[in-house]
């Protein structure tokens, strides 16, 4: 599946496209398609994100998944400062990254 | 150290206000991202893997506590209540919402700092000697040298749109403690025989993904006529270097391509001729630079001994310590490397305790070392035990300086949106596994990056880890023989690379081999050098 991310402009936060409006958890992305382009032209415009671009994902048992491991560093947050990642409490997140 | 006049202060005001209204434009839309970029991007601002990254020059890696303090403030109001000291002697934030980028540069220009000059193809903040202004061995202050460079070089009309980055470093000793030979250009301050000072021109150096330890083209310009050979230097630099590939635009592929002894020839002729434009500071703009570099009032008479009976503290002064030029001082040198940690991270609680204990004990001065640490330059004798505790009680009296757990580590893929590789883990997987074995392994300097970049000089490591992309998979390339300073040296490939456990289980080989191999006084690099790859490779690969 194609998937799309980018940042929000104001705050730079990592967010996930998930049909109506960006989303931090990746778990909220939707399949676009071969649709990425007119809504990444859309979004961009309207200012709600910025670098946005489209990747590879596929859907596991927990949830959706993208293909490379840069993206999904970005879905969870570094991996040296659990903490600071959006499953702080979850000391097995960064399994998921590898 | 340099106190900004009113020129300088203006400057830096008007280009806040400046970036604040661009900030304005971009966010109710009259600015898109494509003309927005590079204007973030000429104040520091990136956009990383997971929000803006704010980084801040640190002109020669020189701060005030009152600077510190300022910058352990901006990482709780603005970031996440840390920042990362760089191999470019530079700080950065990761966590900066682009709405308060304006407000954080205003904070930062209250104490004389900004983030000009550390992004785009100009030339970048000049880096230097560390123990400049401390060292025992150097000719001459560097600090003064560097400054003229920096106000030279900020905003230089002609120099602003380059083929690529221009990175410069100016020592005044001839232990080279700032890889001046990996920079664009590298300046050693030298003292003829006639008693006259000058500056060594090496040109051409760099990392990267092409290599090149820098050649000197002139070994003595006369020092008042130093900032007129820079300038020949870009101007040629500027007119042939390569903007049509931009893996091939940096001034070592020009001084490759032409050839060093070209590249001078038209150096030189540039040089007479710009001689004659008049272009060098007046002499009194030095000494006025220079005044504000004088040394701070020492005391004298003073012993250098001190009570070794708490043997962590020993450890500590021996790794730690480093020989001042005054009798009854030391060079401190904070280690932001503990066991494990996240090498060149520091929290703000310990970045304003750095700066509480230069105002208590070093004459009000910190610096940034690009190999990612923090120097007291001087500090009492006297004082060392009172100062090793407060460390110690805030997680920084690491006492592994120049040992295998002060390792440089760039970013990597845990921030970097240019990695192919993470470089801190594998940095605090060596740390760890290492650990007991540091002190026995003695000097070896061990360099991490995450992608051909090489901003974590693995090129230059006695152990060098590159971070390479293998199908989607994290791969680690070891390298032996690397060296910066006056012996500069590049490291070799060893051969094939390593999963994440593989290349800590591939150091550890090395290094025992090294113990196993090593003759009386050598250093990791010294037995590399007499015995050379093959057994090395062997022991690695068996
Ligand atoms: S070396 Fe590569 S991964 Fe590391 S900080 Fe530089 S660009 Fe990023």
């Amino acid at each position: 599946m194609k998937i799309l991310t980018g940042n929000d402009l104001k705050s730079g936060a990592v967010t996930w496209w998930d049909g109506t409006e960006w989303s931090l958890h990746v778990e909220d992305a939707v399949d676009v398609g071969e649709h990425a382009d007119p809504v990444i032209a859309r979004e961009q415009a309207a200012r709600r994100v910025t670098g946005a671009y489209a990747i590879d994902a596929a859907r596991d048992a927990q949830g959706i998944r993208p293909a490379h491991i840069k993206e999904r560093i970005r879905a969870l947050g570094p991996t040296v400062r659990p903490d600071l990642t959006l499953k702080p409490a979850d000391p097995e997140a960064g399994n998921w990254v590898i | 150290m340099y106190k900004y006049d009113q020129y300088d202060q203006a400057m830096v005001d008007a280009r806040v206000e400046e970036f604040r209204d661009q900030v304005r434009r971009r966010l109710d839309g009259s600015l898109a991202e494509e003309a927005f970029r590079p204007l973030r991007l000429m104040n520091g601002l990136y956009l990383q893997l997971h929000a803006y990254m704010l980084r801040v020059a640190v002109p020669y890696g020189t701060l005030n506590s009152v600077q510190m303090r300022a910058l352990g403030d901006i990482a709780d109001k603005y970031d996440r209540g840390y920042g990362h000291f760089t191999t470019r002697q530079n700080i950065q934030y990761n966590w900066i919402k682009l709405e308060e980028a304006p407000d954080l540069l205003a904070d930062l220009a209250k104490v004389e700092m900004h983030a000009i000059q550390t992004s785009g193809n100009c030339i970048r903040n000049t880096t230097s000697d560390q123990f400049a202004g401390a060292a025992a061995d150097e000719v001459i202050d560097p600090r003064p040298y560097a400054e003229l460079i920096r106000q030279w070089s900020t905003f230089h009309p002609e120099f602003s749109f380059l083929p690529r980055k221009f990175k410069m470093a100016v020592i005044a000793s001839s232990t080279d403690r700032a890889a001046m030979r990996l920079h664009d250009i590298g300046i050693e301050i030298v003292r003829n025989a006639a008693g006259e000072i000058g500056a060594a021109f090496y040109v051409g150096g760099g990392m990267g993904r092409t290599p090149m330890i820098a050649p000197c083209i002139n070994a003595f310009v006369p020092i008042d006529q130093m900032i007129t050979y820079s300038e020949a230097c870009l101007r040629v630099y500027n007119r042939y270097g390569r903007r049509d590939n931009k893996y091939k635009a940096r001034i070592k592929i020009l001084v490759h391509e032409l050839g060093k002894d070209e590249y001078t020839r038209q150096v030189e002729e540039e040089f007479a001729h710009l001689l004659t434009q008049g272009i060098e500071p007046p002499l009194a703009e030095l000494e006025r630079i220079q005044a504000h570099f004088a040394d701070p009032a020492f005391e004298t008479g003073l012993s250098d001994a001190i009570d070794r009976t708490d043997p962590d503290f020993a450890l500590w002064v021996d790794r730690n310590t480093h020989p001042h030029k005054q009798p009854g001082y030391a060079i401190v040198s904070i280690s932001l490397k503990p066991v494990g940690g996240i090498p060149g991270d520091a929290s703000a609680d310990q970045i304003r305790v750095m700066g509480d204990l230069a105002l208590r004990y070093s004459f009000d001065e910190l610096r940034v070392t690009h190999t990612q640490n923090i120097v007291l330059p001087h500090v009492k004798q006297a004082d060392l035990y009172a100062l090793w505790q407060v460390l110690q009680a805030n997680d920084l009296a690491a006492a592994n300086i120049d040992r295998i757990g002060d390792i440089i580590a760039c970013p990597g893929l845990d921030y970097c949106t240019l990695a192919n590789a993470r470089s801190i883990p594998v940095a605090q997987k060596i740390s760890e596994r290492m650990a007991a074995k540091e002190q026995e392994i003695g000097e070896l300097k061990l360099k991490i990056s995450g992608c051909i970049n090489a901003c974590g000089h693995h090129h230059a490591g006695h152990i060098g880890i590159l971070g390479v992309d293998r199908k989607g998979v994290e791969n680690y390339q070891l390298l032996l023989g690397g060296c910066e300073g006056a012996d500069t040296s590049l490291g070799q490939i060893t051969g094939p690379g390593f999963d994440e456990d593989g290349i800590v289980g591939a150091v550890e080989r090395a290094t025992d081999f090294y113990l196993a191999q090593r003759a009386d006084g050598e250093r990791f690099l010294d037995t590399y050098r007499r015995i050379g790859m093959a057994p090395f490779k062997e022991a690695i690969y068996g």
